[in-house]
């Protein structure tokens, strides 16, 4: 693997024209990433999904090298017709379209980053990995006291064109202070096999708020992994949704640094699964100034032979007074074969905080089954019924109500 | 070097029947020191073969390093793994000359004169014989079968029991420390209940005739067949010095058909001075299996000593119905640290297992709850019920709490629930105001807070418990 990813990353740089420095920060990333080689169990992180292994079993040889020069054709019927929205379109990681049509084009500044956030790490090489392979970063920065008029949807599209390759992509994103944005993340997978590797960075300024939704819905049978970094200033507010279901193996990474007093972190995560999926969701909040607020709801829906797994980690700093966290995840396990797994960890070093977890698994209560067909309804329905309830719970916490209605409608609660 | 060993080891094989109070194996681990322990308890060769293949695996075992607390490395080649009881001679001679804070200690817990003594290993005089008291109990267990003994002595006395459980619940495959204990453990307590005999009295290492020096490297091994109950004290309220540093022990509970067996510690041992210099290592392998049917295992303990405490009391839910039982304090002050917590495998249809966790930590103390609860694919219509609690008194001091919760069993629930808080200022207020002084104020709260726990402690067991989880605190508020 280490010569294919030299030769694929000599490729990649020679086709593409990053700057010296750039060019040198993937060098040390890619570096970085060789030493460690993909995450595997014997990391606490990935104790649960062995994405080495994974990746080996499902996928085998990966490719590295991924044409950016190629144009890639967009289908507008893929654009989702409910609401008026901004795009940036995504086609196997390079980004296609920008379009923000409906909103003030001096309130807003589109950009490339020559600069890089190494964010090294040894124990997630998998940043090293994106760090070096992908193309050029692209910033969008709010201005001071402007909100988004409507929301942005970014498609993030695969084609047949890529099989067995790793696709890496950077996102980043600045709130400057008293700004907001609304981003739907939409997955629209059509090629099978790829080991797609997403980085998002958020940095919210004072008083700004962030509100993200990603959906994958779209079955495939990609390899994902997905991280979010979210950095909060004072007063900020982040909301985190999750809909994680069509791929065949995802992690969703949510990492949320609050720095400043008053600021807040919502995470919400939906794990509905079938076949032989494997989806794992790890939040980790750190709490790091006094009043912060973090609040994570994750529900699982299990079927057949799949696997969910949650780990989440509230981190309270010995500053953080005041501290208010709260984690809860619930899987209901609906056949033999299926499996939960869970770890909601705190890690607390100030004593005037308010810090609970809770978990339960297990499978549909027998009673309400009874009650509902008592009522005349039949088991299935009934069944139905019941997963509806538990998973719309999760979903009424979008605090955007035409978002809401939106996600409603697309995964089929109502 | 090793040939110097050797020479050594010759030495002793001449010296030993002679004057065997003055004994001590060359410091290191290797074969001859194993072959000298061996030898000189007289196992018989199966055993030391075991202990040969225990040590065969240490070899290429590494100690773990995934723990919260991080300890100097202990170099296993400075240490001794097997010093004969000491003399007299080498113990304090009395009172006056051990630290006046133990003794400000013992007169809080209403520790009688004489029982200090024994505590630090001073000489007791002919008047006060524990051994007689012993010996009464012993009868009484005598009559109803009930075997009590030391490991050493039940291996030469009962072999084929020994044999047939030691090592099936801790395999001398499993992890580093456990393996290192099978390799030199010394000495340890052996208990054996026939088939439906209910222990008539609670068992304890107290009563065992020499008990003390027992070493730094137990291994407890009980066993409860068909239909019988025993409940087993281990350690004490008083603050236990040692100066061992490691401990390393392994205990084995196994239950069968219907048995039930009650393991109770309480542990008190030196947690090093207000700096966090010195203090013992307490990293014990315990392990129940609910072998057979309806049968049940539960551990409480009260964790208070120590400088690191390092423990996983686990229950494995063998027999279909069986249930575990895990309930716990753990308190650390000053500079302690601790990351215990329990597992629970259950493999058995219908098991239920139950875990309870309070952990306060104060002054610069750092606490874990770190468990497993784990539902194999088999285990249909089992359930688990976690809490974990902490309290933290004090911005210098951390509480975690890092649980896996694995469900395969779709007929099967788990429920875990955790919380961290400090002592609200409204109960401070509250009782102040009845006029509790701050101190005895924190000691009735946290009391309130650890009462479930304390509840399953044996009578006499638990008041000694509040008044020492009080003791515990001291100087941690104001």
């Amino acid at each position: 693997m280490e010569q294919k990813l030299k030769t694929d990353f000599d490729k990649f740089i020679s086709t593409s024209n990053f700057s010296n420095q750039e060019i040198k920060l993937k060098k040390e990333a890619l570096n970085n990433f060789l030493k460690n080689g993909f995450p595997s169990r014997k990391l606490e992180n990935w104790k649960f999904s062995d994405i080495n292994q994974i990746i080996q079993k499902n996928i085998g040889e990966l490719a590295f090298y991924n044409d950016y020069n190629i144009e890639n054709e967009i289908n507008d019927d893929i654009f989702i017709n409910d609401i008026e929205h901004n795009k940036i379109v995504i086609v196997n990681g390079k980004v296609e379209r920008l379009s923000f049509e409906y909103e003030e084009s001096d309130k807003i500044n589109l950009s490339t980053l020559d600069n890089f956030n190494q964010n090294s790490n040894d124990d997630n090489s998998l940043l090293s990995l994106n760090n070096s392979f992908s193309n050029k970063i692209h910033n969008i920065l709010v201005k001071k006291n402007y909100s988004f008029k409507k929301p942005l949807i970014i498609y993030q599209i695969t084609n047949e064109k890529v099989s067995n390759t790793n696709i890496n992509f950077q996102l980043n994103f600045e709130l400057e202070e008293n700004s907001s944005i609304k981003i739907i993340n939409l997955s629209d997978d059509n090629s099978e096999k790829n080991f797609i590797n997403n980085l998002f960075n958020f940095n919210l300024g004072k008083n700004s708020i962030l509100k993200n939704y990603k959906i994958d819905k779209k079955s495939n049978t990609n390899i994902k992994y997905d991280y979010s970094s979210i950095t909060q200033k004072e007063n900020s507010i982040s909301e985190t949704f999750i809909f994680s279901s069509g791929s065949d193996y995802i992690k969703n990474e949510v990492n949320c640094n609050l720095e400043g007093q008053y600021s807040s972190a919502f995470i919400n995560g939906i794990h509905l699964l079938s076949k032989n999926k494997h989806h794992e969701i790890r939040t980790k909040t750190n709490h790091l100034y006094e009043n912060t607020k973090s609040y994570q709801l994750i529900k699982s829906v299990i079927n057949d032979n799949s696997k969910s797994v949650y780990q989440g980690k509230i981190y309270v700093d010995s500053k953080a007074q005041k501290t208010d966290g709260y984690q809860l995840s619930k899987a209901l396990l609906l056949n033999e074969q299926a499996e939960f797994n869970a770890k909601p960890e705190l890690e607390i070093y100030a004593d005037d905080v308010k810090c609970s977890h809770g978990s339960a698994s297990g499978s549909l209560d027998d009673n309400s089954i009874f009650y509902l067909m008592s009522r005349g309804l039949d088991q299935k329905t009934a069944k139905e019924l019941l997963i509806n309830g538990f998973l719309l719970d999760v979903v009424e916490k979008i605090t955007d109500e035409e978002i809401k209605k939106l996600i409603k409608k697309m995964i089929g609660l109502n | 070097m090793r040939d110097k060993q050797i020479e050594d080891l010759k030495d002793y094989k001449y010296g030993f029947s002679t004057d065997i109070e003055s004994f001590k194996a060359p410091k290191g681990l290797n074969e001859e020191v194993i072959r000298f322990i061996s030898n000189i308890k007289k196992e018989p060769d199966w055993l030391l073969q075991w202990r040969l293949k225990a040590f065969e695996r240490l070899k290429v075992l590494k100690e773990p390093d995934w723990q919260k607390p991080k300890y100097p490395k202990i170099d296993y080649q400075d240490l001794y793994y097997y010093s004969a009881p000491k003399s007299f001679k080498e113990k304090p001679k009395n009172l006056e000359d051990l630290d006046p804070k133990l003794l400000e200690t013992y007169k809080k817990l209403g520790i009688p004169l004489q029982e200090q003594k024994r505590l630090n290993g001073i000489a007791v005089d002919a008047v006060f014989d524990s051994v007689s008291v012993a010996t009464t109990f012993k009868d009484t267990l005598t009559e109803k079968g009930i075997i009590f003994c030391s490991i050493s002595e039940a291996i030469q006395k009962h072999p084929d029991l020994v044999r047939k459980y030691l090592g099936s619940v801790i395999p001398i495959t499993d992890h580093f420390f456990a393996t290192l204990n099978s390799a030199v453990f010394t000495d340890g307590s052996f208990v054996y209940i026939p088939p439906n005999v209910k222990c008539p009295m609670e068992l304890s290492t107290y009563f065992r005739i020499n008990a003390s020096d027992t070493g730094q490297f137990e291994r407890t091994l009980i066993i409860a067949d068909k239909g019988s109950y025993v409940s087993y004290l281990e350690g004490c309220t008083a603050p236990m010095r040692d100066e061992n540093q490691l401990h390393a022990a392994n205990v084995e509970l196994i239950a069968l058909d219907d048995a039930e067996i009650k393991y109770s510690t309480v542990q008190n041992w030196y947690p090093g001075d207000k700096d966090g210099k010195g203090g013992i290592y307490n990293f014990v392998t315990k392990r129940g299996l609910c072998k057979g049917k309806n049968s049940k295992i539960s551990w409480t303990q009260v964790e208070t000593g120590s400088a690191i405490t390092w423990k996983y009391p686990s229950c494995i839910l063998k027999g279909d119905n069986s249930i575990g039982e895990f309930y716990s304090i753990a308190i650390t002050n000053n500079h302690q640290k601790a990351d215990t917590g329990t597992k629970m495998i259950h493999l058995g249809k219908n098991t239920k297992s139950k875990i309870i966790s309070k952990g306060i930590s104060a002054g610069k103390s750092d606490m874990t709850y770190r468990g497993l609860v784990d539902i194999s694919k088999n285990a249909a219509n089992s359930t688990n019920f976690t809490q974990c609690d902490s309290l933290l008194m004090g911005n210098k001091c951390g509480a975690h709490t890092v649980p896996y919760i694995k469900n395969k069993n779709s007929n099967s629930s788990i429920a875990h629930e955790a919380t961290t808080s400090k002592i609200s200022e409204d109960q401070l207020h509250y009782c102040q105001q009845r006029g509790l002084n701050q101190e005895e104020a924190v000691g009735l709260i946290v009391n309130g807070f650890c009462k479930e726990v304390l509840q399953q402690l044996p009578m006499e067991f638990a008041v000694e418990a509040q008044k020492l989880v009080g003791i515990s605190l001291e100087g941690s508020v104001g």
